[in-house]
């Protein structure tokens, strides 16, 4: 029985990154050869009439670290889902890279292209382990078969080992990640991202519930990420948006309302009647 | 570095688990037939044919509900049509038996006896190839496993969860029995398969064929606690269980949840088929009742009473509910459904881990006081 278990496999084998072997990869592999990363074109999302995207344009660069900031309701959450494949918009154009056409990928076809996702609420393994939580993040193949054969090599062990150290959890390895922190938790699930070293990392109100020391300790990992990777953060917290650098994007009832550096944005008269002036 | 397989089966179990198994096999193996054939029945340590067949039957049941625990403890979906999987690998090899029959029946044909009351002239297209061992051993597994996988498909590729699925399953098995009902389905209508006469050429009454069957039995149930124990210890029983947990978080890390619930889900039926095999030439019959909803529930209560999420659990629940339920059908026949009830409900309020989180309770309680 089990050997017919490769033939009713449909995920893509992964090559480097995330490009098929076999060639049946409808969007081919990541080509970044134009500098944009992310690019989102005309994106609208209805839900029951009611818009939470609404013609929505975003090109977020390679090696960019790009705040979205907004009211509730905006669309950020949406957006992400659009990203991901966990929502197909009804209208727009979503590409990574140049060739990949998001729209027409599953959710764990995005991750294997090259997109993390972090949720709002931390989402991780509660009954595994720290460091089991780590492993089955960790890039590889990811199909049934292989995961039943699978037995952890020495470099893999390493390569776990370093991401412990990196979200200083290493000290929590053996522990069940259901009791750990809030903040340990938001750190380890940044840690699973790592470990599916995604090209494009989407990172949904990530330091929520966390000390002012947890929170800068994360900015200043995620500005050490940024370059080699491209970072999307939505955040409410304006001092770490302050310390993350980079360009801020406003959302709006689903489009953007205006993308400059913080201090433009914040002084941006239609900015702050959105925020303040209903 | 790789490690070989057997390497990997070997450390699925610790040791202490190890000798446990070793000893219920050579009970089941040694002890029980030696106990049987050479002692007279009016003998003390007399086992008697009542006693095989009663613990060989509840063996099949604990492969189901190791089965069962699977697919609900580990992958965290609940079926309440499991009997159907075994009722199909009953059906299989009970063609092979209704054939061995040959023109012992009470119509001397060659032709089963249902299908000479039914004026059929020849076997039906279904039917063909019943007659050799190997073809209903293949039929055994492979056509719960066809089911399954069918169901199985759809179902979760359009993302049917929790209750959803559990009352799907439950028509599934509902529709099945009502199919199987019929006569003209071709496997004898209500009544089913009974009156066999042999297994391989080997009478089936004789002390000896049962023994045989028991000890099948014994062995089919010991390899599949290592293969489930070593299933659930792989990187797959982990992926599985966190599918349970947290199924998006699974997605976004690139797993296809549909092709990991897909494959336990096609397990699971497997051994439900082979446990279904087992069961109806010890206890002589099978028929559509066994499909029935109420059968399929009860897997389900054997697993939450034993302790579901552990692989001993199920095998503990499927004997202290059978063995209860055989010792209240013949004492209080009549007050065995609201024992049963009542036990489901005492169960799950106050032993959400079933016995074995009760047992393991009371440990710590013991090892906290000796501190």
């Amino acid at each position: 029985m089990l050997n017919t278990v490769d033939l009713f496999e449909d995920d893509r084998p992964e090559g480097s990154d995330g490009a098929d072997q076999m060639g049946h990869f409808v969007t081919g592999e990541l080509d970044l050869s134009h500098g944009v990363a992310l690019y989102l074109e005309d994106i609208t999302v209805s839900f029951d009439g009611f818009k939470a995207l609404n013609n929505l344009n975003l090109a977020i660069n390679a090696g960019e670290l790009r705040c979205i900031i907004g009211p509730n309701g905006a669309g950020k959450t949406t957006m992400m889902d659009v990203i991901t494949g966990k929502t197909r918009p009804d209208s727009g154009k979503a590409f990574f890279g140049q060739s990949i056409d998001l729209t027409r990928l599953t959710e764990p076809e995005i991750a294997h292209v090259g997109i993390g996702r972090k949720f709002q609420k931390p989402t991780i393994f509660e009954q595994h382990t720290v460091f089991e939580n780590l492993e089955l993040a960790m890039k590889t193949d990811k199909r049934v078969w292989k995961s039943l054969m699978a037995w952890l090599a020495g470099d893999e062990r390493d390569k776990i080992a370093e991401t412990l150290r990196l979200i200083r959890l290493d000290g929590e390895a053996d522990r069940q990640a259901g009791l750990l922190s809030h903040g340990q938790k938001q750190w380890l699930e940044i840690g699973m991202l790592l470990m599916q070293e995604p090209k494009l990392l989407l990172l949904d109100e990530p330091v929520a519930g966390m000390t002012d020391d947890e929170t800068m300790r994360t900015a200043e990992l995620f500005v050490s990420l940024a370059g080699k990777h491209s970072l999307v953060v939505v955040e409410h917290d304006m001092a770490f948006v302050e310390k993350l650098g980079g360009l801020v994007t406003v959302l709006h009832e689903g489009s953007v309302l205006a993308e400059g550096d913080l201090a433009t944005v914040q002084n941006d008269q239609r900015v702050i009647e959105v925020y303040l002036g209903r | 570095m790789r490690k070989p397989l057997t390497i990997r089966i070997l450390s699925a179990l610790d040791k202490k688990s190890w000798i446990a198994l070793g000893v219920f096999l050579a009970l089941a193996l040694v002890v029980v037939p030696v106990l049987h054939l050479n002692f007279p029945e009016d003998s003390a340590l007399h086992v008697s044919t009542y006693a095989i067949t009663l613990i060989g039957k509840i063996m099949c049941y604990a492969l189901v509900a190791v089965a069962m625990d699977l697919i609900w403890g580990y992958g965290g979906i609940l079926s309440l049509g499991h009997g159907l999987f075994f009722a199909l690998g009953g059906y299989a090899f009970g063609m092979y038996l209704m054939r061995q029959i040959g023109r012992d029946g009470s119509y001397g044909a060659d032709l089963p006896d249902f299908m000479v009351f039914l004026d059929w002239k020849e076997l039906p297209w279904f039917w063909v190839g019943s007659d050799s061992f190997g073809w209903v051993a293949f039929l055994v597994m492979a056509v719960p496993a066809m089911v399954a996988f069918v169901f199985g498909y759809f179902a979760f590729r359009s993302r049917i969860k929790g209750v959803y699925f559990s009352i799907i399953t439950q028509a599934l098995t509902y529709a099945a029995m009502l199919l199987f009902f019929r006569n003209e389905t071709g496997f004898g209508g209500n009544n089913g398969f009974t009156d066999f006469k042999r297994v391989l050429g080997y009478t089936i009454t004789s002390s000896e064929t049962r023994l045989v069957l028991f000890g099948l039995t014994a062995i089919a149930l010991a390899a599949t606690l290592v293969f489930a124990a070593w299933l659930v210890k792989s990187k797959f029983g982990r992926v599985l269980t966190a599918i349970r947990d947290a199924e998006s978080r699974v997605m976004f890390i690139g797993y296809n949840p549909l092709w990991y619930k897909l494959t336990i889900w096609v397990i699971s039926a497997v051994l439900c088929g082979i446990a279904g095999a087992l069961y109806v030439p010890q206890v002589g019959i099978i028929n559509p009742s066994e499909m029935s909803p109420g059968n399929s529930i009860e897997i389900a209560i054997w697993v939450a009473v034993g302790g579901r999420g552990t692989l001993i659990g199920p095998i503990i629940g499927a004997f202290v509910v059978n063995l209860a339920k055989s010792w209240f059908t013949v004492s209080f026949p009549e007050y065995w459904l609201f024992f049963l009830g009542l036990l489901f409900i005492v169960v799950t309020l106050m032993l959400p881990q079933g016995l074995v989180g009760l047992w393991k309770k009371l440990m710590d309680k013991k090892g906290a006081a000796a501190c």
